[in-house]
Order: structure tokens, then C-alpha cells, then sequence
């Protein structure tokens, strides 16, 4: 079980020559990711970790069949990349690539809406099923399955609370990055209906950070939806300066939006434990579940 | 990327947006040259990216040429917040009829853009909010079908106008749509949107927030932000060039991690158990050990710090060559601060004791790592 990726699974890797996307390719088959094939224009013909490489999209899906894409493609043409996979058909598409213009995304998650496919990205660490499918750069080796969804702005904060659960034995189910982006697939409100509906999540994990209202939005919706399963959360950045972008490009507070004080406020009125430090997770987690 | 008013107007101007006659100066005498040409009375605007430039005494008014001199002279010689002004905008004083407000944002839900106008500008979007929210028109624009002439229209009509007026200002805020687009703007508006007293629309101020991540097609500006003329810090500006992400804070401890979230929760964990945060910096994914050196190079010359906390959690990357970047990146910058330095991860017993042959210690937890760093800048003071 867990959420969007499984053991159901067939991924094709757009960008998959390139240094990154050869690197995790092989960590994702190691995983046990089923990757049928991979994309980068002017490298068909050629394999890589015994898997075939195709010019475009639609050849590379003629040939095999496949439902999702992982993009390692340069930000100038990753969303065009996104579109080449969402014409060719495949409903979960995630983006690691970092710096995409938001104008860009908005458009291409316009079309992504259109063809009820699901964007996870732009700028994300990806999303780990665990033990079915890994379409991520994520260390595998610091998450463990259980019960437990995760769903988070970042990716090394998100390794480092995800190590921490494992440390206390507490696994997980689905762990997926939103990216770091003002624009995103996903959102936290999509998110928690996901594992809403989802038998091995037991409790999430939510992970938010300043910068737009997101978290907010998420907090309100835990309340209309008396939303059943517990909510633990941490925010980055309460030491934040007002207008300055915290590394991440949707990382900012403008004026008096997106601060951690009104995210950790909301998300408090509507039940949501918030950790002080990312180390307090667990021990809230612990505390929650098992009453 | 914020532009200055006079970058922002000259687009606005290119585009068929009427905006005040002006110039820009950096001296008195320039500001005559100026002037001379202008009808008065003039405004003088010093060319500041920080908020808040009026209330800071950084728009002055002048009534002749030689007016108008001295008040460059004087702006010229004010630093607004700690910028220093090197630039003033003179331009023809308008008559004040109505002040509007018109701008353009994302809606990160929606993910998509939005229009909002209102019937009252001149001050900050979120003033007008607070305090007339009923004035406020927030208008979704399709992703797809842009913001057409019509919706320019309809925006227009609630906005009050009719017949010749609400037909020149839908013109307007279309056109500022385009200017949008064109220039990837994360944030463009006109404030205030001015309906004069002989019944024309000028942006009698303009600001232009274009996405960084789009600077790749707008290279003039991203030209200018990377030589430093902007309202980055020597730091950022160095940051900025080697692909780092800096942010100058006001604390004494320097702070280096992987990952912008678990940068940010370095700084918040610092400031829970006491300490000061003397910056930010994300060295990113996979960082080499000359791109450490470089970091290391920029978080030491803010004079400030005191001490440095490096927070590594090695997913991908592998602890033995972090360390040994830190290394080298401490013989080469010469960094005699203390350190303290959390390494986790692929390769940790490598890494642990690379560092701890030569005799820095090495911390697993971050919370340990932190409260170490925040007693030995304590110590220090």
C-alpha cells in the first residue's frame, strides 16, 4: 500500500545519460524500482544499467510499457520534458529538477490537471513507497516501512527526521518531498487526502516551512475534513528574516505571509502537534499513537 | 530579483503604460540636466530596493531646477535603511485625482496567476487589505487563456470606471499583464495606479520582482545582479556566483549545512537553546570539496562570527568527502575559529575520523552539535 507509487509501478527516467539521473537510476534499481526505460534525445540505442535508452518519449513507451517518469533534465528544458511524458501518456511524473521558472509550472500544471495526471516536484527529493518503489534520490537505508506517512517542503530535513523515526523503530509507509518550489504538484491538502484513504498510514508526518500559506491551508483543511488520523508536524525556518529567500525558492516571507509563527499557530489550533526540533518528532509520534 | 523604479518604469513606458516624464541622476548636475528639460514641479526619488523608501524621507518634492539640485544632493548623501542611495529618479509631479492600485502575483494553491486590484491605492497591498478588504478585486487569470482584453475589462468595471476611462485603464492593466509575462514577474504592480486630475491614467510608481530562476532569459538583469548593483550583500553577491545559497543574518555563529530545510532548522535549533545565527548557507546536493572551501571563505569574512557549526547529513553524499573537503577548505581559507561539526550519514566512520585524527571533534546529533556551538560562543563573548 502506501500512496501514488507501488509495486504497480513501471517507471521510464527522462535525462538518464546525465550524471545524476545514471547514478540514481542504479540506486533506484537497486531499490527495486521497476525502470523500463530511459530518455535523452540524441542517446537512443545506447544502455545504461541494462536499461534501454530511447530518443523520445513515445518511442521509449511503444516499445515498453509504462505508467510514471522520474525528469533529471536541466531546468531551461525539464518542463518541457515534463510535457513530452504527460502527451505520452504517463500519470505520475516527478521532477527533481531544481530552479524551473514558475511560469513554466504553472502551465505545465495546468496541462498535468487537464490529463489527471500527478506532478511531484518541481525541486523535490521524489517519493519512496516503502518496499515497492523508489522514484527519488533519497537514501534508501535511513527509512524503514511502517505506518507512517511523510510528506515535506525538504529533502535533508526530511532524511533527518526520517532517520530519527527509524532510530526509534517507528517505519514508515509513503515519504514524498513536495519540492521546494513556490509552485508544486502537490500540495499538503492533496497529500493528507491521500493517505486519508490509505490502510498502512496510521498517523502522517507533515513537514512544512515558511513562505505562502500552504501549511495554513492544510491546517483548516484537517478541521473541516475532522481529519481522523494524527497529524505531527515540524516548520523550518522560525528564525527566518522577513524577505529573504531561505535557500529554496519558495522559501520566503513576504511582508507578513508565510511566517513559521502563523503556520505553527493554525496548524496548533486544529490539533497538530508541533515539534519545537526536528529530534521531538518521534517522541510526539510515540505519545499519539499510542493513546 | 527586485528591480529599481526606473527599471521598471522605462518597461512600463515601452509597453504603453503612461508613467510621469523623468530621468535618472547620480549627481547634482546630472539632476539639473534633468530637470531643465521637465515641466515642475518635480519629484526626487531615491532608487532604493528597500520598503518603506517614502516614510524613510527618500522622496522629496521641488518646486524649481534649483530645487531639485539640492535635493538630489541631499538623497545622494542618505543611506535609507543602510543602503546608500546611489541614484535619484526626478520626474514631473502629477495631479492627484484618484489613487488605485493594480499588481499581479502567483497563487501558490491555485498555482496560478492572479490579478488584484483595487479603488485604493498608494499604500501597501496589505494595508489596503486590512483595512478595506471589501475594495479589494482578486481576479484568478487561466493559466491557459492568459488574462484576455475582456478580463482587463471586467476588472476595469469593477473597479469603479465607465464609458472612455474604463476603456483606457482595461487597456492599462493589460498591457502590465504582458510586462508580467514577458519578464517573468513573480510580483509586478502599480502603486499608485494615478487617475490624474485632467482624467488620465499614469503608474506614478512601479515594482517589478522577477523569479530568479527565469534570470536565464532576462541576462541584462541578471548581468546587473551578479556585478553587485542590487540589493544583495558583498557575501550573497559572492554566494551568488558560486551557486551557494547565503543569507546574512545578525548573529556571531556561522552556520553551514546540505539542504535548505535542514539549514533552516540548524538556525532554528541554534536560537532554541540561546545562540545567534550569524547567516545561512546551503551548500546543496553533492557539494565538492572547492565549493566547501568557498563556503567556508564566505561565512568567515563576515567579520561577526565567532564560531562555525557545519551540519552534514550525507545521503548521497559521502561523509569521507566532506571531510576531507573541510579540510582542505580550512588550510586553504586559514580558518582558525572554532568549529563544531555534525557528520551523519554514507561513509560516517570514514569521515568521523579524518576529522578527528588532526583533532576536531565530531558530533552525531544535531541537537548535541547545537548546544556545543551555542556554550562555545558563549564562552567566546
Amino acid at each position: 500500500m502506501g500512496i501514488i507509487i507501488g509495486k504497480n509501478t513501471c517507471a521510464i527516467v527522462q535525462g538518464i545519460t546525465g550524471a545524476q539521473g545514471s547514478f540514481h537510476t542504479k540506486l533506484m534499481l537497486e531499490y527495486g524500482t521497476k525502470i523500463v526505460a530511459g530518455v535523452t534525445p540524441g542517446k537512443g540505442g545506447t544502455v545504461i544499467h541494462d536499461v534501454p535508452v530511447f530518443d523520445t518519449v513515445e518511442e521509449a513507451v511503444e516499445k515498453h510499457s509504462a505508467n510514471a517518469s522520474i525528469i533529471f533534465v536541466p531546468a531551461p528544458f525539464a518542463a518541457d520534458a515534463a510535457l513530452e511524458s504527460l502527451e505520452n501518456g504517463m500519470k505520475t511524473i516527478v521532477i527533481i529538477t531544481e530552479h524551473i521558472p514558475i511560469k513554466d509550472s504553472i502551465s505545465l500544471m495546468a496541462c498535468a490537471k487537464q490529463a489527471n495526471a500527478t506532478i511531484i516536484g518541481p525541486n523535490t527529493p521524489g517519493i519512496i513507497t516503502l518496499g515497492e518503489s523508489k522514484l527519488g534520490i533519497m537514501p534508501a537505508h535511513i527509512f524503514k516501512s511502517g505506518n507512517v506517512g511523510m510528506v515535506s517542503r525538504s529533502g535533508t530535513l526530511t532524511y533527518e527526521i526520517a532517520a530519527g523515526l527509524t532510530r526509534r523503530n517507528i517505519g514508515q509507509s509513503t515519504c514524498l518531498g513536495l519540492g521546494g518550489d513556490p509552485i508544486t504538484g502537490l500540495n499538503f491538502v492533496d497529500t493528507l487526502k491521500l493517505f486519508k484513504n490509505d490502510l498502512q498510514t496510521r498517523a502522517v508526518v507533515l513537514i512544512g516551512e515558511i513562505g505562502g500559506n500552504l501549511e495554513e491551508l492544510a491546517a483548516d483543511y484537517i478541521i473541516k475534513e475532522k481529519y481522523t488520523k494524527p497529524v505531527v508536524a515540524f516548520i523550518a525556518g522560525r528564525s527566518a528574516p522577513p524577505g529573504k529567500r531561505m535557500g529554496h525558492a519558495g522559501a520566503i516571507v513576504m511582508g507578513k505571509a508565510g511566517t513559521a509563527q502563523s503556520k505553527i499557530e493554525r496548524l496548533q489550533s486544529a490539533g497538530v502537534k508541533v515539534a519545537e526540533k526536528p529530534n521531538d518528532i518521534p517522541e510526539l509520534l510515540v505519545k499519539l499513537v499510542k493513546t | 530579483m527586485k528591480l529599481y523604479e526606473y527599471e521598471a518604469k522605462n518597461i512600463l513606458t515601452k509597453y504603453g503604460i503612461p508613467t510621469p516624464q523623468g530621468g535618472l541622476a547620480t549627481s547634482a548636475s546630472q539632476a539639473r540636466e534633468i530637470a531643465n528639460k521637465l515641466k515642475p514641479p518635480f519629484a526626487v526619488k531615491a532608487q532604493v530596493l528597500v520598503a518603506g523608501r517614502g516614510k524613510a524621507g527618500g522622496i522629496l518634492f521641488a518646486n524649481s531646477v534649483e530645487e531639485a539640485e539640492k535635493a538630489t544632493e541631499k538623497l545622494l548623501g542618505m543611506q535609507i535603511k543602510d543602503v546608500p542611495v546611489k541614484s535619484v529618479w526626478i520626474e514631473e509631479k502629477i495631479q492627484i485625482k484618484k489613487e488605485l492600485y493594480f499588481g499581479i502575483t502567483i497563487d501558490r494553491f491555485n498555482r496560478n496567476y492572479f490579478a488584484i486590484a483595487s479603488a485604493v491605492g498608494g499604500i501597501e497591498i496589505e494595508e489596503i487589505a486590512a483595512k478595506t478588504p471589501e475594495k479589494i478585486i482578486r481576479f484568478p487569470i487561466n493559466p491557459q487563456q492568459g488574462l484576455r482584453a475582456f478580463h482587463a475589462r471586467q476588472i476595469a468595471r469593477k473597479m469603479g470606471y465607465m464609458g472612455n476611462r474604463f476603456f483606457e485603464l482595461g487597456k492599462i492593466l493589460k498591457r502590465l499583464y504582458n510586462v508580467g509575462m514577458d519578464y517573468d514577474a513573480e510580483l509586478i504592480e502599480m502603486n499608485p495606479l494615478v487617475e490624474t486630475i485632467d482624467g488620465e491614467f499614469v503608474a506614478a510608481d512601479a515594482r517589478i520582482i522577477i523569479d530568479d530562476n527565469a534570470l536565464f532569459r532576462h541576462p541584462e538583469y541578471k548581468k546587473r545582479l551578479l556585478e553587485g548593483e542590487g540589493e544583495l550583500t558583498t557575501q550573497e553577491v559572492e554566494a551568488l556566483r558560486n551557486d551557494l545559497a547565503y543569507v546574512k543574518l545578525d548573529g556571531d555563529i556561522g552556520i553551514i549545512g546540505n539542504g535548505a530545510g535542514l539549514v533552516m532548522a540548524t538556525l532554528d535549533t541554534i536560537q532554541y537553546y540561546g545562540g545567534k545565527p550569524a547567516n545561512f548557507l546551503d551548500i546543496g546536493g553533492g557539494a565538492s570539496s572547492e565549493k566547501i572551501a568557498t563556503a567556508l571563505k564566505i561565512v568567515l569574512s563576515d567579520p561577526n562570527v565567532k564560531t562555525l557549526f557545519i551540519n552534514i547529513l550525507g545521503g548521497i553524499t559521502r561523509c569521507d568527502d566532506v571531510a576531507r573537503g573541510i579540510l582542505e577548505a580550512k588550510a586553504k581559507a586559514r580558518a582558525t575559529k572554532p568549529m563544531v561539526i555534525r557528520l551523519v550519514g554514507t561513509n560516517e566512520k570514514e569521515g568521523k575520523q579524518i576529522l578527528t585524527e588532526v583533532g576536531i571533534p565530531v558530533l552525531e546529533s544535531m541537537e548535541e552539535a547545537a548546544q556545543k556551538v551555542v556554550e562555545i560562543s558563549k564562552g567566546g563573548r
